[in-house]
């Protein structure tokens, strides 16, 4: 894709599962123009410089902070949310751990927190502690000193462990 | 490891005491939360950028924005100058003649100080402008350390005042001084306590609007109260507080405090509205937050006891600077003061004395910052209990224990006035070594110290206080200034129930919550007074100061939301219930106290009549006709609720600083990683009393986010300034807060004294750990390191590189077969470095000579003498540890006393081998009387240093010679002097070098 600096552009992308399409100039972040371009304001903005982790989507599956990553730079990728993650009617089994677990409070963090876990649930089916906090090390939550979050997402391993043992 | 949790188990009781999961949850989970930056805005709302100071201390000589102003997209920019035309500075808690305005109008005091505010047509394009502001600075000396800032020629950030320290006030509660003259020991301890923030992820955001038809501001802002400030605001923008019309969003992320401190910023953009005509928009980023937001006021305090030998204290005395920073911001100087009666902790300590000065220095203004005031004052009373417990080698426990305020004392009223409401701490203290296993963690101590291991144990007791009283902030001013002001007191809460036609239920209250679950603990306590499902039940925390019921005491602040924000939840369902309670017993011609309400109906309590609580509730809208006289139809209350006890300070200065007061006690086990420096917590145990707990998964989730955010106080962060002012914590990547690899899970403990004065009896339980946990580690952090670390040395935060400077490095054991007779007199080919200095010592001559060639006299002045053996004539050998830098070593020394000529001079000289190379030195000193029987010491000395010790470089050994020579004759002085005037002295002297003084 050729962009100039000072025009804005046509950014497609696939964001939860809908072909969607906004503007962006070359230097717009992708926090900025999901939240502000596309109405995705679930995902919010902690540091802008990648520490805090509370931006963190998913970006062709894989783990990303939005407010590392350029607009123009998903064209034709397919980028999920926290707002994917359940239906109208329920909360996703991590979802409901979390509200379980006490495993948020003012809730700014949670949706790149969630997120991140979302990712590392798919790809490691059982966890332990260590490698649990591991992957949460790269999110600062201020209000819960973690404890609540690291349960929420050992419980949803154990669980989903015992249903695949279930269902064959 | 899961908290074990005593339920408020009362069957009476449908939610009250109940784990509940929050109603909040749900949407913040779906990504619907609604915070400020996700609000919709106006058509044609304008976006800010900030220019700030690089300077820390500067003459602000022309601001040129001609450039910016022609940049793409720039509608305005607002300057100083604009904002002298159109507001005020905001009022300060101190009569001092000195100006805050919300932007630089003359001067800047700190980095990051506002100067002008770019307005363009979106973020990015306002952040272009920036560069093109041209701002013109005459750089001024800094003023950056507190005590430094006290001196005479220190630079002056406000010059009218004419010091840097703008408020300095004695108190005296008993009789301090003769406890002190009467005690068998006394013990001082001078502790600093650094900057840092319990910084929210969110940062601040605001939207400014201007309608010039009203004459009035509208400003959407993640404020979080308290909404004393909404007066400050209005002052400022010189309009009356109906003309200012603040609202806060309905999901804020995080504020800890920190978002009081956006309160400049809401009349900054309420005049940048004003400037460009349209609304204006401000998303503050993280390094605009750490540098210029707020900061916990730091503290050098220096504490003193006087003790019996059984560890029982009399009396206490405290000399607490605080560095508020380059502006006495509101509510400041209320850090000082919020802990101000209740100075005396835990304990029952009748005599007290205080100062308390404020100083400014060149940097961020500082505000309200989770545990305000209480980090500060426990780090130096637990420390100072602990110093105790060491110098009188009496188990840490067991001082604390005979000490606290005892069980039937309640409600006892302390020293300074604060009127502890309810506890019993005996019980808290054995609930927690039981519960908490204490003798297994000591075992652990023991394994890891056998093994050789830097293990230790720290304790901690606290009262956390909350619900303040408004009246505090007044004890920075006299009596006599009080009195003219008319009296402050009290905080008013308030909560309003409104019950719609159909019967179904919504409460407002005005306490700003920023995560805290404020909405489904109004829903517990209204569902359990008006017996209706908690779902039922819709509560609104959003706050319009143009249409709400609030008052100075609202918001989030002082942990006042259980106490006073629930208490008052709960008088307005008592009155709803009471006008329902008639309107049912008329109808059904019962007595009023046979109507009970549960499961979404009214009934009697026989159950002969009963009917849905929508039909009777909605009867107040659709039938006003059928009710009992005097019942005026709708169903709307609001309750506003301030407690009695919270009275204006007294003429004595006594001051009941907050409502409530819950006990915590907290016990924590660390190991040093001894290469590292690293500080590990094995295990915390911390027990709470908040009295009667509403919803104890919410007081867990308080606990652990406090404990979180203190562990990264105690370890990790810090705001760093530079000697010239510049920050250098501007980054999440340079602030270090904790993540889950840092954070342990601490082990939860509780029990329950209900509060006498809450309506619910539950006490606020926000900030306990915020004020107990730092100096708990840091105590831990002591006792590991033991006794060759000065107690003054353990500062926060006990970084790795702190630590393992503190920790020093200790020469390898002596080779057998090496002995004393390889002590040479002299090193041969080290480093030679040679100075004089002078000291005044307040004795004659004769005195001094006589003392020094007395071997305790001349053991004492030997910093880390462990043992002096007279060998001759005036000759000793001694054994010492010398620290240069990291390095620490083992001196095996001969000294010696020669050319005496009494009482003229002396030559002192010495030779010593360690592990880590050798030296020899010696200083010929002179003594000249002057006025008043005081002698002029004068010396000369010549140092030669070889080995592994000379590797550390010329420069560092010259001035660590430099200090240690001058600490020989400073101890030499306070011997001879404390000899001659007190003999108590020498024991202070003694417990403040641990027990390496003398043989205690």
């Amino acid at each position: 894709m050729y962009v100039r600096v000072d025009e804005r552009h046509r950014v497609a992308l696939t964001l939860n599962g809908r072909e969607r399409s906004g503007y962006a100039e070359p230097r717009t972040q992708l926090c900025d123009f999901l939240r502000h371009q596309l109405g995705a304001t679930g995902t919010h903005v902690g540091c802008e410089h990648g520490v805090c982790g509370a931006c963190t989507v998913m970006v062709d599956g894989r783990a990303t902070r939005s407010c590392l990553m350029l607009a123009v730079q998903v064209e034709g990728r397919r980028v999920e949310t926290v707002e994917s993650l359940s239906d109208e009617d329920e909360l996703s089994d991590l979802q409901r751990a979390f509200r379980e677990h006490h495993a948020l409070q003012c809730g700014f963090c949670t949706a790149g927190i969630l997120m991140s876990c979302h990712e590392f649930l798919g790809r490691v089916l059982e966890p332990n502690e260590a490698q649990v906090r591991d992957m949460l090390s790269g999110h600062l939550c201020r209000c819960t000193g973690y404890t609540g979050i690291v349960q929420a997402v050992l419980d949803v391993a154990r669980a989903r462990q015992n249903n695949r043992q279930e269902t064959p | 490891m899961h908290s074990e949790v005593s339920l408020y188990q009362d069957p009476q009781h449908a939610y009250i005491g109940k784990r509940q999961p929050r109603v909040e949850d749900e949407a913040l989970l779906r990504g619907l939360g609604r915070y400020a930056d996700d609000l919709a805005v106006l058509p044609g709302t304008l976006y800010a950028a900030i220019v700030r100071s690089p300077h820390a201390h500067a003459v602000v000589k022309q601001v040129t924005i001609d450039a910016a102003l022609a940049m793409p997209g720039v509608r305005g920019i607002l300057t100083g100058a604009d904002v002298k035309r159109w507001a005020s500075p905001f009022p300060v808690g101190v009569r001092q003649p000195m100006e805050h305005w919300c932007l630089a109008v003359d001067k800047v005091r700190y980095v990051g100080e506002p100067v002008a505010v770019v307005i363009a047509e979106d973020r990015y394009l306002a952040e272009d402008a920036l560069d093109a502001v041209k701002v013109e600075y005459d750089i001024l000396a800094v003023a950056i350390d507190p005590e430094t800032a006290t001196h005479d020629d220190a630079s002056i950030l406000h010059e009218a005042v004419g010091s840097n320290v703008v408020n300095d006030r004695h108190f005296s509660y008993g009789e301090a001084d003769s406890a002190f003259e009467q005690a068998e020991h006394t013990l001082s301890l001078k502790v600093r306590y650094p900057r840092s923030a319990c910084t929210p992820i969110e940062c601040y955001v605001v939207v400014g609007q201007y309608d010039p038809a009203e004459g009035g501001y509208d400003v959407m802002a993640n404020f979080q109260g308290p909404y004393a400030i909404h007066s400050v605001m209005a002052r400022a923008l010189r309009v009356p507080a109906n003309r200012l019309r603040l609202r806060t969003p309905p999901d804020s992320g995080g504020s800890f405090g920190i978002k009081q401190g956006v309160f400049p910023y809401v009349v900054m953009m309420g005049l940048a509205a004003r400037k460009v005509g349209a609304p204006v928009k401000w998303v503050e980023d993280r390094l605009e937050h750490l540098s210029g937001a707020s900061s916990a006021t730091n503290r050098v305090t220096t504490i003193e006891a006087a003790f019996a030998s059984d560890g029982r204290v009399s009396a206490l005395r405290f000399d607490q600077l605080d560095d508020c920073g380059a502006y006495l911001r509101a509510p400041e100087p209320a850090t000082t003061y919020r802990m101000h009666g209740n100075l005396t902790g835990a304990y029952d300590i009748r005599h007290l004395q205080v100062r308390n000065r404020i100083v400014m220095t060149n940097k961020t203004p500082t505000g309200l910052n989770r545990g305000f005031g209480g980090p500060q004052v426990y780090f130096a009373l637990e420390r100072l209990m602990q110093r105790i417990a060491v110098t009188l080698d009496i188990d840490p426990l067991e001082i604390i224990r005979r000490n606290l305020v005892p069980s039937q004392a309640f409600p006892y009223r302390c020293a300074a006035g604060a009127l502890l409401d309810s506890g019993d701490y005996q019980r808290g203290l054995e609930l927690g070594i039981e519960q908490g296993g204490l003798a297994e963690l000591r075992q652990r101590r023991d394994v890891a110290r056998q093994a050789g291991r830097h293990y230790g144990i720290g304790y901690t007791v606290a009262v956390e206080p909350s619900i303040s009283n408004m009246g505090y902030i007044t004890m920075a001013q006299t009596p006599e200034e009080r009195r003219r002001a008319g009296p402050k007191n009290g905080a008013v809460s308030t909560a309003t129930i409104n019950v719609d036609p159909l019967g179904s239920v919504s409460v407002h209250i005005s306490s700003t919550p920023q995560g805290q679950g404020h909405r489904t603990v109004a829903a517990q306590v209204v569902g359990e007074v008006l017996g209706l499902p908690l779902e039922s039940i819709r509560v609104d925390v959003e706050l319009d100061t143009g249409k709400d019921a609030w008052s100075i005491a609202s918001g989030n602040y002082s942990s006042r939301f259980a106490g006073a924000v629930a208490g008052a939840v709960h008088n307005a369902a008592l009155k709803i219930r009471g006008r329902l309670k008639a309107i049912a017993a008329q109808q059904w011609q019962v007595p009023v106290e046979d109507v009970v309400f549960s499961e979404g109906r009214i009934q009697t309590a026989d159950g002969e009549h009963s009917t849905s609580f929508h039909r009777l509730a909605g009867a107040t809208h659709w039938a006003p006709g059928t009710l009992p006289q005097g019942e005026t139809g709708g169903l709307r209350e609001t309750a506003f609720w301030t407690p009695a006890e919270l009275t204006a300070p007294d003429d004595d200065e006594r001051i009941n600083s907050s409502l409530c007061y819950g006990f915590i006690f907290d016990y924590c086990g660390v190991e040093i990683d001894s290469l590292t420096g690293r500080v590990m917590i094995d295990r915390y145990v911390t027990l709470h009393d908040a009295g009667r707990m509403l919803n104890p998964q919410l007081v867990d989730g308080q606990v652990r986010g406090a404990f979180a955010q203190a562990v990264g106080a105690a370890l990790y962060e810090t705001f760093h300034y530079h000697e010239d002012g510049s920050f250098a914590s501007g980054t999440l990547a340079d602030y270090l807060i904790p993540t889950t690899m840092e954070v342990p899970d601490p082990h939860i403990l509780h029990m329950e004294t209900p509060s006498p004065f809450t309506p619910l009896g539950a006490k606020g339980v926000g900030e306990g750990n915020n004020m107990s946990t730092p100096v708990c580690i840091a105590n831990a952090v002591a006792d590991a390191l033991g006794e060759t670390v000065e107690p003054g040395a353990i500062e926060l935060p006990l970084t790795p590189s702190r630590v393992r400077t503190l920790m020093g490095i200790e020469e390898p054991p002596q080779p057998e077969g090496v002995g004393a007779d390889s002590v040479s007199a002299s090193a041969g080919g080290g480093s030679k470095l040679s100075a004089s200095d002078s000291v005044e010592i307040p004795a004659s001559p004769q005195q001094v000579f006589d003392s020094i060639l007395e071997p305790e006299t001349l053991k004492a002045m030997i910093p880390g003498c462990h043992s002096l053996e007279l060998t001759g004539d005036n000759a000793y050998r001694a054994d010492v540890t010398v620290g240069v830098g990291m390095i620490r070593a083992r001196f095996d020394a001969r000294v010696e006393l020669t050319d005496l000529e009494p009482p003229h001079s002396l030559r002192l000289s010495g030779a010593g081998k360690s592990g880590m190379g050798d030296a020899t030195g010696a200083a010929t000193i002179r003594f000249t009387e002057i006025d008043g029987g005081r002698t002029r010491l004068d010396y000369d000395y010549e140092v030669t240093i070889g080995g592994k010790i000379a590797s550390v470089g010329g420069r560092m050994l010259s001035s660590a010679s430099k200090m240690l020579i001058g600490q020989i004759f400073s101890r030499l002085s306070q011997q001879v002097s404390g000899d001659r005037i007190k003999g108590s002295l020498w024991q202070r002297l003694r417990g403040l070098l641990g027990k390496r003084g003398g043989d205690a």
